[in-house]
């Protein structure tokens, strides 16, 4: 699993069946310095986060697929946590501050 | 698998309900001499491991493999504190 | 997955029988600000009619190759969807 965040949502209405109803988020990886680590990527949401957050993004099939519902889907990072804290050699880190949700 | 090295911790709350009660540490790898090596991962935690403690790091499927992570969304899982590497010269 | 712009097609008549009347497309991934990013790929095309200049997104990895279940196709990357709208918000992060 890596940190990421969500940066962006994408809509497409052309698309496999299986992604129907799933929510598509772009979500760009980060290093534990807060700076990006490659490029964005395109990941299913499971948890119903908004964009901001810092998250958990599973990049591996089995794990993206199956907390989105979508077994043997072509799935293959999904997001399957909100990161509230990150401790970095024992004390939280700054570079990840944790966004509220707009509903909060 | 390979060698890698805890330097932190994620706290999630809102997560997949199978990650309930799994312990996220972030990894980095080392090489088998014990330099640190480019990236992390976060990994779930199922041998008690704690700060800079050396550890083998298995990912993928096999991560699944690990104690209490079956038909879990987990893809790095730490499955062994390493307490030495002996190397050839 | 991510996003990329199909840029070309490829035929090949001598090909593994998986791989039978299945359409490869030449694609260049995409950052979400629509630049080029890394080496073009050959996707097998999983909507079925994509065309040449569409924005898609594509899946990596054995998942790849669930859409064409129970044909076991030997892919790696495959066009899952065409892209309608993106909304990209960097500066509120």
């Amino acid at each position: 699993m890596l940190i990421g965040r969500v940066i962006g949502e994408m809509v497409a209405t052309e698309k496999h069946a299986s992604h129907v109803g799933c929510t598509a988020l772009i979500v760009q990886p980060l290093e534990l310095d807060g700076t990006n680590r490659g490029n964005a990527v395109i990941a299913f949401d499971s948890i119903g986060v908004g964009i901001g957050e810092c998250v958990l993004l599973t990049t591996e099939g089995y794990s993206a697929m199956t907390s989105v519902g979508r077994p043997n889907s072509p799935i293959d990072t999904a997001v399957i946590g909100v990161i509230d804290l990150v401790e970095i050699g024992g004390a939280p880190s700054s570079a990840f501050p944790v966004r509220m949700r707009k509903d909060e | 698998m390979i060698l890698a090295r805890v330097v932190g911790t994620v706290v999630a709350t809102r997560k997949d309900p199978r990650l309930e009660g799994q312990k996220l540490l972030i990894v980095k790898p080392i090489s088998p001499e014990g330099h640190d090596e480019a990236g992390y991962v976060i990994a779930v935690d199922t041998v008690g491991a704690g700060n800079r403690e050396k550890v083998l790091l298995v990912g993928g499927s096999s991560a699944r493999l690990a104690e209490g992570c079956k038909d879990k969304p987990v893809d790095q899982a730490i499955i062994a504190i390493v307490d030495s590497v002996d190397l050839d010269k | 997955m991510q996003l990329g712009r199909v840029i070309g097609r490829i035929w090949a008549t001598v090909k593994d029988p998986g791989l039978h009347a299945q359409r490869l497309m030449v694609v260049q991934p995409l950052t979400p600000e629509l630049t080029p990013t890394g080496k073009q790929i050959i996707c097998a095309d999983g909507t079925g009619s994509v065309g040449a200049g569409e924005l898609i997104y594509w899946c990596g990895g054995k998942e790849s190759s669930f859409p064409f279940l129970p044909t076991e196709v030997p892919t790696n990357a495959t066009i899952v969807g065409i892209v309608d709208e993106l909304h990209v918000e960097r500066d509120r992060c």
